[in-house]
């Protein structure tokens, strides 16, 4: 019993820092660019994926000996799509303010490519409750990383988080950072420094080993 | 938004408000399939037909949704008609060219999944073109992604031969150079107005 908590917690956690889906993989970039501009828009972003990734992981598991081969990613598409609609309506009953802000980039969650990705290499290949974990981890890996860049960008762009201000009013905003060119660069620099502390951690290993 | 003129259309979706550099749209094939300049031309050419395909069959299909009053099923039957779109280019590619299939390889059947054009046929709808602006909006989103692509890929080309530190090559380079050819983009606002 102990021996198989660990394993879908290391799945569980997997997603979150050793393969994450979007600094690690590099997958999903579209809404990690786009929607970033704002604390509050990349919660709402990251809990958005994570929940139609958790649904179309656990149907696509559970379906997994029902779905011909041949016909696969057009009905695990059917699904995300399915359930993207759902969470569409949800956010616009929720707050139409949000809904507005995040515009058409709520639908595209269809075509992220972390969620059609985990339902081909995972999903359909293992029972429910690790399709599940593995779609929990991936989505708080994500929700981790748009978050991250969220915060930079709202922070130096509006001196503010998540609306409140934190600079104070003699802080100049750097405007570039809410603008489509600061998305690029601060995901640059997230990238970098990920792959600094890769590299690091690779160079102190191999001085032990030594 | 109507009213708008179909040079604006164009200029806008292709210039002003690139897909993918101020959009950030069609990320996942700018980053993969911009190393080369042989391959980024053809890519461009291959989504811009099926954004073409996709933009008539959308438009179709959100006047039928209309009548049938079924807004919810809007996403559904585009990502389908999309599928098919890409479907369709694929086999047309296979038979004409076996040498470029080959060459664009998996990114080919991932025009499915690319944001791009799933985002024109959206934006289309939200946006309340009529059909002959559809059709040069999505003109207009080939010809701003073809050419994203294909300045990346020469500049990335061009990167081959200089001397990186280790630590920034690959995908963190490409973003910092996306960044930079974001805010150059910028220079086109107000353009064609």
């Amino acid at each position: 019993m102990k021996a198989e908590q660990n394993t879908s917690m290391d799945i569980l956690l997997k997603g979150i820092w050793k393969e994450n889906p979007v600094f690690v993989q590099v997958l999903g970039m579209c809404p990690v660019l786009a929607v970033t501009n704002s604390v509050i828009n990349s919660i709402v972003m990251g809990f958005a994926t994570t929940f139609v990734l958790v649904m179309s992981s656990f149907f696509v598991s559970l379906f997994r000996k029902l779905i011909p081969r041949q016909v696969r990613i057009a009905s695990y598409i059917m699904i995300i799509a399915t359930f993207v609609t759902v969470a569409e309506y949800i956010i616009q009953a929720i707050s139409l303010e949000v809904h507005k802000s995040l515009g058409a980039f709520i639908s595209l969650i269809v075509v992220n490519c972390i969620i059609l990705g985990r339902a081909e290499a995972f999903a359909s290949k293992y029972p429910v409750k690790e399709a599940v974990m593995d779609a929990l981890g991936m989505g708080a890996g994500f929700t981790l990383a748009v978050l991250s860049l969220g915060v930079v960008r709202e922070l130096l762009g509006n001196g503010t988080l998540a609306g409140v201000s934190i600079m104070g009013p003699s802080f100049e905003p750097w405007s570039i950072m809410i603008l489509p060119g600061g998305a690029f660069f601060v995901l640059g620099a997230w990238l970098l420094f990920f792959n600094w502390l890769r590299e690091r951690a690779k160079r102190q290993q191999e001085r032990v080993m030594v | 938004m109507t009213g708008e003129s179909l040079s604006f259309i164009f200029i806008n979706a292709a210039l002003i408000n690139n897909f993918v550099l101020s959009s950030f749209l069609g990320i996942c094939p700018f980053l993969g399939v911009s190393g080369k300049l042989k391959t980024a031309g053809p890519m461009g050419a291959a989504v811009t037909f099926v954004m073409f395909i996709s933009s008539i069959f959308a438009y179709a299909i959100h006047q039928i949704l209309l009548i049938i009053e079924a807004p919810y099923l809007q996403l559904i039957s585009y990502i389908v008609v999309i599928a098919s779109a890409v479907q369709l280019v694929e086999m047309f590619i296979k038979k004409f060219s076996p040498v470029l299939y080959r060459a664009l390889g998996i990114y080919l059947p991932l025009i499915t999944t690319n944001c791009a054009i799933l985002g024109m046929a959206l934006f289309q709808t939200n946006r309340g073109y009529d059909f002959i602006q559809s059709l040069i909006f999505s003109l207009g989103a080939g010809a701003g992604f073809s050419l994203a692509l294909i300045i990346m890929a020469g500049i990335r080309e061009a990167l081959d031969l200089a001397d990186i530190p280790g630590l920034v090559k690959g995908t963190a380079l490409t973003l910092m150079i996306a960044g930079i050819l974001s805010m150059a983009f910028m220079g086109f606002a107000g353009l064609g107005g």
